[in-house]
Parts: C-alpha cells; structure tokens; sequence
C-alpha cells in the first residue's frame, strides 16, 4: 500500500475527530505574538473561523493524531474492533499542519487528541510532543487544547497542562453502569482521578502565580469534559445531577454533552436510533440555567417530565415557570433580579436592561418589548404598568399557547 | 458677530469629515457645537463620499464657544458606544451621536434608560460593528503569495469585504496576531500592510487585486467537509453565524451545498436500508428466533448457514452460553448436538446439573466457516461480529432473566462482557453482571476436543470443578 498523503490523513483523522462537541478557544489568558518570534494571539473572546452545515463552530484545528486504538468503546468509532480506515500523523505534521492553517487564519489553534496506541503513556508523550515543539521551536502563542488520557502517568498530563491553554478529560457517560457496558477498558474512578489532580494542578499553578510573577501557567483556560447523552438509559435528572457534581468536584468550565449520532460501523450494543438533537439542546440550556441563571440542580430537576427527562417540546425555564405558576407574574418594575431571571423570555442581558431602565422610567409593556425579544413570551409571566396577565397564568392551555410551533422550520431555513 | 448670535440667526451647520471614521474629529467638533448651544437639527454632518452638495448654502465655518462656556459632559459610556458606532456605515451615525451628546448635558444618566430610542439605536449600531469586527478576525482569509526576492519572503494577502469602516479600527488584532509575519489586508474601502515592524494604509482595491488561491487550501477544504458530521444537521444554526453574505470570500464555503445534499442522502440510504431493524428488542423467544433468522449484520449473516436459537425452560436459573454452532448444529438447528456438545452433556451428568433446567444458547447465532472441498472447517468469529451478535444474546437474557450465566469460552465471555478477558485469570469467580445477575467464565468443550494426554486430564479437572462450582452457586442463589 502507497504511503498515506497528509490529505488523506487529514481527511481520516479529522473526520475520526468531528464526535468531539468542544471547539470552544475562550477564556484563557490574554498573549499575543509582539516581541516573539513566533505567531499567535489570544484575546480572550473565542472565535468561531467557520461554522459547517451541522451548525458547530470550527475554531480549532480539531485532529487525533492517530485513530489506532487498544482500547474497545462501543460508542466510538475508533474503537479496536471497528473496521474504519486507520492512519497515524507524525507530532512534525501536525505542527506544520497548525501553523499553515494558523498563519492563513482558518484556525485559533490546534484541539488534539489520540487513540492509544502502544501504552497510555507513549500516547500522552506524543500529544505532548507536539505542544512541546509548536510553543518552544515556534514560539506559537495561539490556543491549544490537549485531551488527557486519564491512565497516563500524572507527570506527563501535568506536562500537557503547561503547553496547552485547556486540558480536557472526557467522562464519555452519564452512569458508571453505562461506562462499564460501553466503554468496558475505562474505569469511572481512574477519569475522576485524573480529573481531581488536574484540579489541584490548576489550584496550585494559581495560588504559585499570586506570589510569583513568572510562575509557569497552568492551563489557564481551565479543564472541561464531555457526556455523551443516548447511548445509555441516563435519564436528564440523572444526567444534570452528574454534571453539577462535575462542576462542584473539579471546578470544570464547561461540561460538554453531545448527543449520541450514529457512528458508521456501528457496535450492535449501541441504540441506532439516534436521540433527538433537541435533547442535547434542552441539556445546554438547563447547563445555562445553572451557570447563569442561578439555578440549582434541584431546580432543573424539577422541571423534568415523570421520565426523568425535560420536555422537548419547550425550553427548561419554560416548564418550571409552568410547573410553579404561583411564583408568577412578576411586576417588572419591582421584582429582584433573581426573579426576573426566573422569567421565561427574559435574558441576562434583558434582566440588566430593565433594571438599569427603572430607575429612569415605569416600565410599560411597549418598554419591555423593546428590550426583549419576543413580548409574547414574556406577557404571560409578568406585569407592567399598564399590563396585568388576568388570567393567562391560569389557563390549563398555557403550554400549547407557548411551545414553539416551528419545528419544521430548520429544515427549509436554506 | 458672535457664535452665539449665528446660531440665533438660525444659521445651519455643515461639518465635513475627512474620514468615515474619524471619531477625534467628530468630538472636537460636536464639543464645540455643544458649546455653541447649536442645536442637534441646525447641523448637516457629511462624511467623504456623501451628498454635501445638499447643503451647499450652509456654514462651513465653525463657530467659535465663548469663553466662559460650560464644558462639555459625556459619560464613559457614551464616549465607549460612541467610538464603535461612529465606524458603522449608517450615514445618520453623526447626528445621533450629536444628538445623544447633545441630550447628555441635561440628563448625564440617559445612557441608562435602555428604552429611549436613541439609546437603542445607538447600542444597535456599536452591536453591528462589533459583530463585523468579529467576523473580520473570523472570516479573513490569506493567501501566500511566494515572491522571487529571497529577502522579501512569504507575505500574505488577504481580500475581504466588511459592512462598516472597521478596517482601521481592527489593524491592531491582526498585527498582534500576525506580528512576525509581512501581510495584508486588502478591502473596498482601503488596505492595510503590515511588515513585520510598521503598519502601513493604502487606498481601496479590489478583488483582483489579492490572489486567487492558495494550494493549502485543498487541505482546509478536507478538513471543513471531514470535520462536519453528516448524522447532525442545523443549517439553521450555520446560516445564522455566517450568512451567506461572507461565503464567497471563504474557499470552504463553496462545498456547503454539496455536504448538505450529500448528508440527506446518506441519511435516506440508512432508512432505506433498514439499518433501523434493531431498533426494538424483541421480547419473546419466538421473536428472537424469527429476528435471527434473517439477521446478516455480519458476514457470517451472509454464509449458507441457518441461525441457531437457544433452548431451554424460559425460566432457567442457569444459562449456558457457547461459542457459536458447529456444523452438526447448523444441520439440526439445536444447540451443542455435536461433539463438544456430547462431551459437555456427559460433564454437566458427571457434576451434577441437569441440562434439561438449563437455557443452552450460544454467543454468535450462526456457524462460521471456511469451505474445504466437502468439509465445512469452523472458524472463530471475530471481535466485532461477536458484538454485532451481543444483540441478540441480550435479548434472551432479557427475557429468561438467569440468576448466573455460565460462558464457555473467550468468545462467549466477550458476548457478556463487551471485552476479551483471558480465562485462565477470570475462571472460578463470579462477575457481576449489571442486571443483577452473576457471570461465571470456564473454557469451551470443544478446547478439551482438541488436547491429548494429561493435558486433557489437567484441563478436565478444572471444567469439573467450574461447573462444580457453579452447581454450589446456583444451590445458593435458589
């Protein structure tokens, strides 16, 4: 066999790449390229440099850098017993590969991550390898993300973290019993191990930076992680329980989820139906609530059906507010910021607006229109000068009234 | 005549701006119209380019503020809105922002009713421009140009088209981005060029100007299209973060159409194909045995072969799983009727466990083999065809519900576990299982087929004793 062209290695691990939700480059420390010798910035907003037809945003050079693998996920399509198409970069190429993608400005940096071939730790050297060479050879100062191996030595992930911008480990399921089904060579405790010695990592590179100024960084944009939603029986409860003990436990920034899609050479223990996209959707935005919102998980778990998942129909703020009626409506001109907050329609940046408006004027409901979105979302839950929901809140109907009716809409949005 | 007596005289203003956006020339002249007390619709603002010659009759002099003038009060967020929304390309941009300062010096707090219309439009306009920048750092796109002088080297040439007069305003991101590289930025409205020590500006170009590709743009291409994920379509949620105004300046956007048709295509073929058969267990034997038969997931599936359903009470306590069948069973169509299924019966009659109690199934439904002049040679399955059949072994565990499941061989303990363990370590201990249930692992009747001797011996002993074992087990869990 001819040897592979970076082409067509770039076209079997990218693709091999693509069921990783996170391309976020946000949130890491500012830097920029004057004065050094290399390229790159970071200026702390992330930038999107292309969004493909599945609506994601393509910030990052998003590559494995192989798709061998030892070990057996049935989710993944890189698994060992798959027959997909394998192919292997050297560290060498990929770098080049970042910093011609760099220096045209398709990327903000490089995303990489790796099956393991040969052990966990030869793997996470090689990851590191190509951190190593792009900052040290290139002085390359754009962002980089590094996934972790969670059954490499702590030595050499903690190598990662001080070339990477963030370091990633992935959960990969929702349940313990759904991790040693699906993913019987990965072990729940040794993920949430490397995940709590990242965490101190992160704690100590901070506390080393208020005392000295040239403490090395640490992974300045922090650590996140990712769940895979579908693929086990994990109801939502279950799901936000889990990723609010994430969030607690190891101070992540961002739990990823990522609903299950039908990998090509499917393992026959996985559903082939796919779940509705909606559901990952409705999960971002009870993360929203929470991060945002001031939400607590009890909150969002009160919102979920009988089943233990959220409505699909309508948005989490939504069903609570309809399932606690009684806290509503709210005076606009009045309420505290925590509950108008709890308003469905209304956004942070709404919420700020009308606070700041009040003090200068009694808002009426054309006020409120112009400051929101849609005001006949909003109408329902709240009461202006001139406005009062009589008897809106009341009516057994209000779900129907309110659930976006535009579910065809995407497909035709072209 | 004094300024103050222009403006009683109902004198009207034209202020001619060198640049579209020149936000310190606008302030010094609307400080001094303030100061002037000359009211917001006595001034005509014409930017280069714009109609001036409406108002050809106008004062092109500025006047000049009294001394004793009240200084001229604008908040940070005023002056902060008002250097973004200056760039946009709206021509009534000056006016309100003249307007907006005007009604600062009587009510400093303005900025804050976010419901007053100037307010909002002003947020609207400073909302448009930073969007633009932001696809400006997003969306440009350069283009080596390799020149011939060796000193000279790489530059990088880029062609884009922004909404609003942004391109100055945004020189300095690119230079911090790009500093130690020699590029520019080429626009209809002007140019920029950076050398790697000074910026410098030149006039508007035009398309032609920039090169008209670059070869690493066949590998961002491959990239675009593999990173996409066909199962997972939101055009919506694409359309809405780079609309199609942009795409023509983006190499990459030229094959969105075809990844789009090309994902509903491939969706069709799926449903089309029926890859949805497993979509619902079964939940009755006889709808497992009905399934299997036309299972051909794998290519054992695809053999002259016929599916071998398990037998036994639907209640078992135990359930036995093999391998697959052999040829004896693909004629029968029972499973363990062959050889390693006699040698099995006389061990399981030797220990002690009635087989007739037991459900006797085997981990892959059908016999795979290898054709050799009349004899058919059996063939270990593969990993993955083991997996693919998990299926199905699963759904009569579902429904027999064991309280202990006996696997005979590496491949029947893959089709409980998922993973290939090795049997010398695991035999003679339970796993638990996830249903509640237990796993115990021993070797294949038909591995004693295959050894002679005291090897045999060895290795009967110890079948007995995990199918002792097991017999123990099941006495305890009754």
């Amino acid at each position: 066999m001819a040897a592979q062209t970076v082409l067509q290695k770039l076209e079997i691990l990218a693709d091999a790449a693509k069921y990783d939700a996170s391309c976020a480059s946000s949130g890491t420390a500012k830097k920029n390229s004057l004065g050094g010798k290399g390229i790159g910035s970071t200026e702390g907003m992330g930038i999107c440099h292309a969004y493909a037809p599945d609506g994601r945003c393509i910030s990052l050079l998003k590559i494995l850098l192989t798709n061998h693998c030892v070990f057996d996920c049935h989710y993944c399509v890189n698994r060992k017993s798959s027959n997909v198409a394998r192919a292997r970069f050297s560290p060498q190429e990929v770098v080049d590969l970042t910093l011609a993608f760099y220096r045209r400005n398709y990327v903000e940096g490089l995303f990489l991550s790796s099956g393991i071939v040969k052990s966990s730790n030869h793997t996470m050297e090689q990851i590191v390898e190509v951190a190593r060479i792009l900052r040290e050879e290139h002085d390359f100062r754009g962002y980089i993300h590094l996934k972790t191996i969670p059954e490499a030595d702590p030595e050499i992930v903690h190598q990662a973290g001080l070339y990477a911008d963030r370091v990633s480990i992935n959960v990969e399921l929702p349940t313990d019993s759904g991790l040693t089904r699906l993913a019987p060579d990965k072990n729940a405790r040794q993920i949430e191990g490397a995940m709590g010695k990242v965490k101190a990592d992160l704690v100590e590179a901070k506390d080393a930076r208020k005392r000295f100024k040239h403490a090395p960084r640490f992974a300045p944009a922090g650590q996140s992680t990712q769940m895979i939603v579908g693929a086990d029986a994990a109801t939502d409860a279950d799901i936000v329980g889990k990723a609010s003990r994430l969030y607690g436990n190891f101070r992540l920034r961002r739990v990823y989820y990522s609903a299950f899609s039908p990998i090509p050479d499917a393992s026959a223990v996985l559903p082939l139906k796919r779940p509705p996209l909606i559901r990952e959707h409705r999960l971002y935005q009870s993360d929203w609530l929470m991060r945002f919102y001031g939400y607590k998980p009890a909150d969002v778990m009160q919102a979920t059906e009988a089943d233990g998942n959220l409505p699909l129909d309508i948005d989490p703020k939504l069903a609570w507010a309809l399932k606690f009626r009684e806290a509503f409506p709210v005076d606009v001109n009045r309420a505290s910021k925590e509950q108008l907050l709890r308003v469905p329609g209304l956004g942070v940046k709404a919420v700020g607006k009308i606070l700041a408006s009040r003090r200068h004027r009694a808002l009426r409901l054309d006020d409120v229109a112009r400051l929101t979105q849609s005001i006949t979302k909003v109408r329902p839950f709240i009461c202006t000068v001139d406005w009062r929901p009589v008897t809106l809140t009341d009516r057994a109907d209000l779900r129907s009234l309110l659930a976006p009716k535009s579910e065809q809409l995407e497909l035709f949005a072209a | 005549m004094t300024a103050l007596q222009h403006v009683k005289l109902g004198t009207y203003y034209v202020v001619n701006l060198p640049e579209a956006d020149d936000f310190d020339f606008w302030r010094e002249r609307a400080r001094a119209l303030v100061q002037c007390e000359v009211p917001p619709d006595r001034i005509a603002w014409v930017e280069p380019g714009g109609s001036g010659d409406l108002f050809s009759h106008g004062e092109r002099r500025m006047p000049v503020a009294p001394m004793d003038a009240r200084p001229v009060r604008a908040n940070r967020r005023f002056v902060s809105l008002a250097k973004n929304a200056i760039l946009h390309s709206d021509p009534e941009r000056f006016a309100l922002l003249y307007r907006l300062l005007w009604r600062l010096q009587s009510n400093p707090r303005m900025m804050e009713d976010k419901a007053d219309l100037d307010v909002r439009r002003v947020e609207e306009l400073d909302k448009n421009v930073r969007r633009d920048s932001h696809k400006m750092h997003a969306f440009v796109r350069f283009r080596l140009v390799e020149s011939e002088d060796e000193e000279v080297g790489e530059h990088y040439v880029a062609w884009f088209e922004p909404e609003h007069h942004i391109l100055r305003a945004n020189a300095g991101f690119f230079m911090r981005r790009f500093s130690n590289m020699r590029w520019s930025i080429l626009t209809p409205r002007g140019s920029l060029h950076w050398d790697t020590e000074t910026m410098s500006e030149g006039p508007p170009a035009e398309r032609h100007d920039a090169p008209g590709g670059d070869p690493m743009e066949d590998l961002w291409r491959t990239y675009y299209a593999s990173i996409f994920n066909p199962a997972r379509l939101k055009i919506g949620a694409m359309l809405k973060e780079m609309p199609k105004k942009y795409w023509k300046n983006m190499p990459e956007a030229a094959l969105i159409p075809n990844l789009i048709a090309g994902a509903q295509g491939r969706e069709a073929k799926m449903v089309e194909k029926g890859a949805l058969e497993f979509e619902e267990r079964p939940d009755t034997l006889a709808a497992i045995d009905k399934a299997i038969h036309g299972c051909r997931k794998c290519p054992i599936g695809q053999l002259d072969n016929h599916a071998v359903m398990g037998e036994g009470p639907r209640d078992a306590a135990l359930m036995i799983v093999g391998e697959q069948p052999g040829d004896q069973e693909d004629q029968t169509g029972r499973p363990f009727v062959g050889p390693a299924g006699q040698l099995l019966d006389a061990h399981l009659e030797k220990v002690g466990i009635d087989r007739r109690a037991a459900y006797v199934t085997n981990a892959v439904k059908h016999f795979k083999y290898v054709q050799r002049g009349k004899r058919r040679l059996h063939q270990n399955p593969g990993a993955k065809e083991i997996d693919t059949c998990r299926w199905w072994i699963e759904s009569e565990r579902e429904i027999v519900k064991p309280k202990l499941v006996l696997a005979m061989g590496a491949s029947a303990a893959r089709g409980m576990l998922g993973k290939t363990v090795s049997i010398s370590k695991v035999r003679g201990a339970p796993i638990p299982l996830e249903d509640g249930s237990e796993l115990w692992v021993t070797a294949h009747p038909s591995y004693l087929l295959r050894l002679d001797g005291p090897a045999r011996e060895e290795q009967a002993r110890l079948f007995d004793a995990d199918l002792a074992a097991v017999r123990e087990r099941l006495a305890e869990l009754a």
